[in-house]
């Protein structure tokens, strides 16, 4: 049945889309695997933009406002585009007792920028995560995708500093 | 694959583990990992190439040893050593130890009560395995009891091991799991389904994280058993996004599993076909209720549902759905193996068996431990943990994350199991320890709690949408030195009616820190209300004296 | 939601010490209707599916350690049922004030003044006044479409829009975004009314909206009168399909 339905085309040319597409196909273009959906676009084009939204919407024959419902009830996804480096700063019991508001703050002051936030150059994006389970090495930051343990609020800027280019971000 | 093929392959691979004259285990689980225990993998590899020592000396990864204060961890089979802070540069050290003399590199105390008080089951396989080769699992007996349950047990008698072992639900609320199974096994419907819930979202928890990344062949066995016993053929596993290597992991392990025959169709050549999918939830910890976890898995928001009906009658499109957590299904395979008689003795009247608790905050041994029920808190924080570092004093120890409650010191001898637990206001949880020392404040750690809940809350319901917010604002009220005494009897007002009126747990159990603080430590609050200070000097009390300002 | 009973019975249950009969395909809010007994409910209108948000018409039910929603549990043989006592009405109340306090609803300049649902449940659970601190945002009002307006600062997040658009337009306009204290109601991505593409203009939305938070254009002050006069029929044509 599904077949017989005229296929969307993707928003763009990009090559890329295939991902997504398989993701789609993997769970038979059912509805319920618009989270899967959505994951896979995160994954390829690092954020949700609204084409993409439309195209999963019409792919899988849900509705637009149950897709942007979903997008926006789960903190992972993200609407706007991300900076080049990611900064998630874990706000779990054990990092929160030993001091992780300290690190949000010391990012703050340096590079003027609050969770969810992305500095204007688009360098540097501040997130928190509610815990990564590392809590024994409390408190902990995850650097573009390196889990840095017991860090002090200096530590954490100067591992910033030391990502190529984000000395800019600063400016 | 059947019970001969799998004897031969864990015969072969235990020969092979034998044939290694010198075999080094590193420990990579997330606390080594970040403290380079990758890297000196690496080192170790590279150095014992270049001295020559390639043949004799083999360098595997295993999941975790437990004592992540004092990783990376080494340990040396042929001598029976464990080394602890071993960084990277130390490599040669290591290799150094095997020919002779350990120098330069610090011996870890296996005879230390951590190591000693322990009893693990769940992760009795964590610092043994390659948790990326099925061999090496299978060597330690894996598989072997869902090959058994096929052969000689029918559903019911699975059924009623699981009951008589005792076991309960290890995702927080402790119900008797051998229940919920035969609840689902006697449900009528065209398919049923098993699912593990794998979003710990509890923060200062990572018990299921660490059996998911280091043995999750062990959840797929559990769940396999699991679904033979209720008749379901299709299973989900429900995981975190924020856990990336377990999602690899487990999606490695699937597929091993397939490909040997040991899920998929017709496992072990009999009439019975199981298959697993994986789904990534998506940062919301709501999703770890059952009915919100359901229509997640179904690509919705996560709201949870009025129940009844419970999942076990009407879950996942509607069919019966057996729901149970990582440790749950963790610990189905031993007693299968070892016998449900044998799990019951562990632990207490009735609350049987083992658990996992993550010990963090102030404490000297963080780390992952497993301990029989019944333990008192006094010897998992002071014999286990090791006390409270650089001459802190204890506080309070923080049970069942932010549904749980604070234990202050006068109940450190009381057994942990489920009840005791709950009559002092807090929960078994999914784990999570967080000790505190005078360092902590009471209030902080409360309003820490309610923000919590307040974002998480899925805004379905008004007392758990509002009433989050509401108790947020007045706790920060008392935080900031700007509440009432009207203010803090108005919050203890909304802690009662947000937990009788609320649909799901999240919303019930929100208002448990708050409760549980102002229980133990009222004076604390009082000080902050009718002082203006806070007696740990962590909160800001930026209000200006006598200035309620209405914030 | 409730999935159908196939195999009915009847039943006798007590109903605030009184005994009644009832098949158990019968919700406690249905049966208690049927005795004249009014439970307070917002979120629950008959005609649309039930979801058991609004927490108002939580009863107690002997042996039962939660309250439970009345427009969701489904009556049971031997039920004893209590809807309204000292301690159901403080909750209500309560519910009711954390509303209030939610959003900004002052009546005095509000279209639905004296015909809305929220205000009559203010007075039927004796709320005189609003004694937990106001969290009120300020939102932006939503007039882009060319006959309705959407007032959020209103929204009682009933979704009885999002539900009758679903379910009975079949459009699925409306739906919830974001989570917790910060949900709102949108429509399709999240962009203005007016600027819908699945929006049929049918005004079921509207007319369902418990408040003044959805409205014609073009009302004033205490103009806005709802006409659910096609609810019933709703109600009559779901059981015939059940």
């Amino acid at each position: 049945m599904r077949d017989l339905l005229p296929k969307t085309a993707p928003p763009t040319a990009d090559k890329r889309w295939r991902i997504v597409d398989t993701a789609m196909k993997r769970n038979g273009y059912a509805p319920d695997g618009l989270i899967e959906t959505l994951h896979a676009i995160q994954e390829t084009f690092g954020y949700l933009d609204e084409p993409s939204m439309r195209y999963v919407a019409s792919s899988l024959r849900v509705p637009l406002s149950k897709v942007y419902g979903v997008a926006t009830f789960y903190h992972h996804f993200q609407l706007k585009p991300q900076g080049e480096h990611s900064c998630v700063v874990c706000l779990g019991t054990a990092c929160y007792i030993k001091g992780s508001s300290n690190l949000l703050e010391a990012v703050r002051t340096r590079f003027g920028i609050r969770s969810g936030e992305t500095t204007p150059n688009n360098k540097l994006s501040l997130l928190t995560a509610r815990c990564v389970g590392s809590c024994s090495l409390a408190p902990v930051s995850v650097l573009d995708g390196q889990t840095l343990p017991h860090l002090s609020p200096e530590e954490l800027v100067e591992a910033i500093c030391a990502l190529d280019d984000t000395e800019e971000a600063a400016q | 694959m059947n019970l001969e093929e799998l004897e031969s392959t864990a015969a072969h691979e235990r020969e092979l583990c034998a044939g290694q004259k010198c075999r080094l285990r590193v420990c990579t689980g997330t606390g080594c990992a970040s403290a380079g225990s990758d890297r000196l993998t690496q080192a170790l590899r590279e150095r014992a190439k270049e001295r020559g020592m390639e043949g004799e000396v083999t360098v595997t990864e295993v999941g975790c040893l437990g004592l992540c204060a004092e990783g990376p961890l080494v340990k040396v089979d042929a001598t029976d050593t464990l080394y602890q802070n071993v960084a990277p540069n130390l490599a040669d050290n290591v290799l150094d130890s095997l020919t002779g003399e350990a120098a330069g590199i610090t011996i870890c105390n296996e005879k230390q009560p951590f190591f000693a008080r322990q009893n693990r089951v769940v992760l009795e396989n964590a610092g043994h395995i390659e948790s990326d080769r099925i061999e090496s699992y299978i060597a330690r007996d894996g598989y072997r009891a869902l090959l058994h349950v096929l052969a000689e047990m029918s559903p019911a008698d699975v059924v009623a091991a699981i009951t008589q072992s005792g076991l309960r639900g290890r995702g927080g609320a402790g119900y008797p799991t051998g229940l919920k199974w035969s609840t689902v096994a006697k449900a009528n419907g065209p398919r049923k389904f098993v699912v593990c819930n794998g979003d710990e979202g509890d923060p200062g928890a990572f018990m299921d994280r660490s059996v998911m990344e280091d043995d999750p062949h062990r959840v797929l066995e559990g769940m396999a058993i699991a679904a033979y016993a209720v008749g379901a053929s299709h299973g989900y596993i429900y995981v975190r996004a924020e856990y990336p290597r377990a999602i690899k992991r487990l999606k490695t392990a699937i597929s091993r599993a397939e490909r040997q025959g040991l899920l998929g169709s017709s496992i072990a050549g009999t009439s019975f076909s199981f298959s697993i999918d994986l789904r990534v939830g998506a940062g919301a910890f709501v999703c770890g209720e059952e009915t919100a976890l359901i229509a997640s898995v179904q690509g919705n928001r996560g709201t949870p549902r009025p129940r009844p009906p419970y999942p076990a009658m009407s879950g996942l499109w509607g069919c019966p759905t057996l729901i149970n957590n990582v440790e749950t299904l963790g610990s189905i395979a031993p007693i299968i193996r070892c016998g449900a008689p044998w799990y019951a003795e562990i632990g207490t009247e009735k609350s049987h068996g083992t658990k996992v608790f993550c010990l963090t905050g102030a404490i000297k041994n963080t780390g992952l431990i497993e301990v029989p029920m019944g333990i008192t808190l006094r010897e998992i924080v002071f014999d286990i943990g090791g006390g409270i570092p650089n001459g802190g004093k204890f506080k309070a120890v923080q049970t069942g994350g932010p549904s749980g409650g604070c234990i202050p010191e006068q109940y450190l001898d009381m057994p942990v199991d489920y009840e005791s637990l709950r009559e002092v206001g807090s929960i078994m949880g999914s784990g999570g320890m967080i000790v505190m020392d005078e360092t902590s404040c009471m209030v902080d750690v409360a309003r820490f709690f309610m923000e919590f809940c307040m974002s998480e809350s899925c805004g379905k319901c008004i007392p758990c949408r509002v009433g989050t917010a509401e108790m947020y604002k007045l706790l920060t009220r008392i935080a900031t030195g700007a509440a009432t005494m009207n203010d803090l009897s108005k919050l203890e007002e909304l802690c009662s009616m947000v937990r009788e009126t609320s649909l799901c747990g999240l919303g019930q159990s929100a208002p448990n820190p708050v409760v549980s603080t102002l229980r133990y430590f009222r004076d604390e609050y009082l000080a902050h209300v009718q002082e203006r200070v806070c007696p740990a000097g962590v909160c800001p009390m930026t209000a200006r004296k006598g200035v309620a300002t209405h914030a | 939601m409730p999935e159908t009973l196939t195999n009915t019975e009847v039943v006798t249950l007590t109903i605030n010490g009184q005994e009644v009969s009832a098949r158990t395909d019968e919700t406690i809010m249905e049966v208690a209707e049927e005795q004249g007994i009014r439970i307070p409910a917002l979120c629950h209108i008959s005609g649309l599916s039930d979801v058991g948000a609004c927490r108002l018409c939580v009863v107690e039910i002997q042996g039962s350690p939660r309250l439970q929603p009345a427009c969701v549990t489904r009556v049971s043989e031997g039920m004893t049922v209590t809807t309204h006592n000292d301690r159901l009405k403080a909750h209500r109340r309560t519910i009711v004030e954390m509303l209030f306090a939610e959003r900004n609803h002052v009546c005095s300049v509000c279209v639905s003044n004296g015909h809305c649902d929220l205000q009559n449940l203010a007075v039927e659970c004796g709320m005189q006044e609003v004694t937990l601190p106001y969290l009120a945002p300020s939102l932006q009002v939503d007039a882009s479409h060319k006959r309705f307006v959407m007032d959020p600062n209103r929204c009682v997040m009933c979704t009885r829009c999002v539900r009758v658009c679903d379910e009975i337009e079949g459009a699925h306009t409306w739906d919830i975004m974001g989570r917790g204290v910060d949900s709102r109601v949108i429509t399709d991505l999240g962009k203005p009314w007016g600027e819908s593409d699945t929006c049929t203009s049918c005004g079921k939305c509207v007319q369902v909206c418990p408040t003044g938070a959805l409205f014609e254009k073009g009302v004033s002050v205490a103009e806005m009168t709802k006409r659910r006069q096609f609810l019933p029929y709703l109600k009559t044509m779901r059981e015939v399909q059940k």
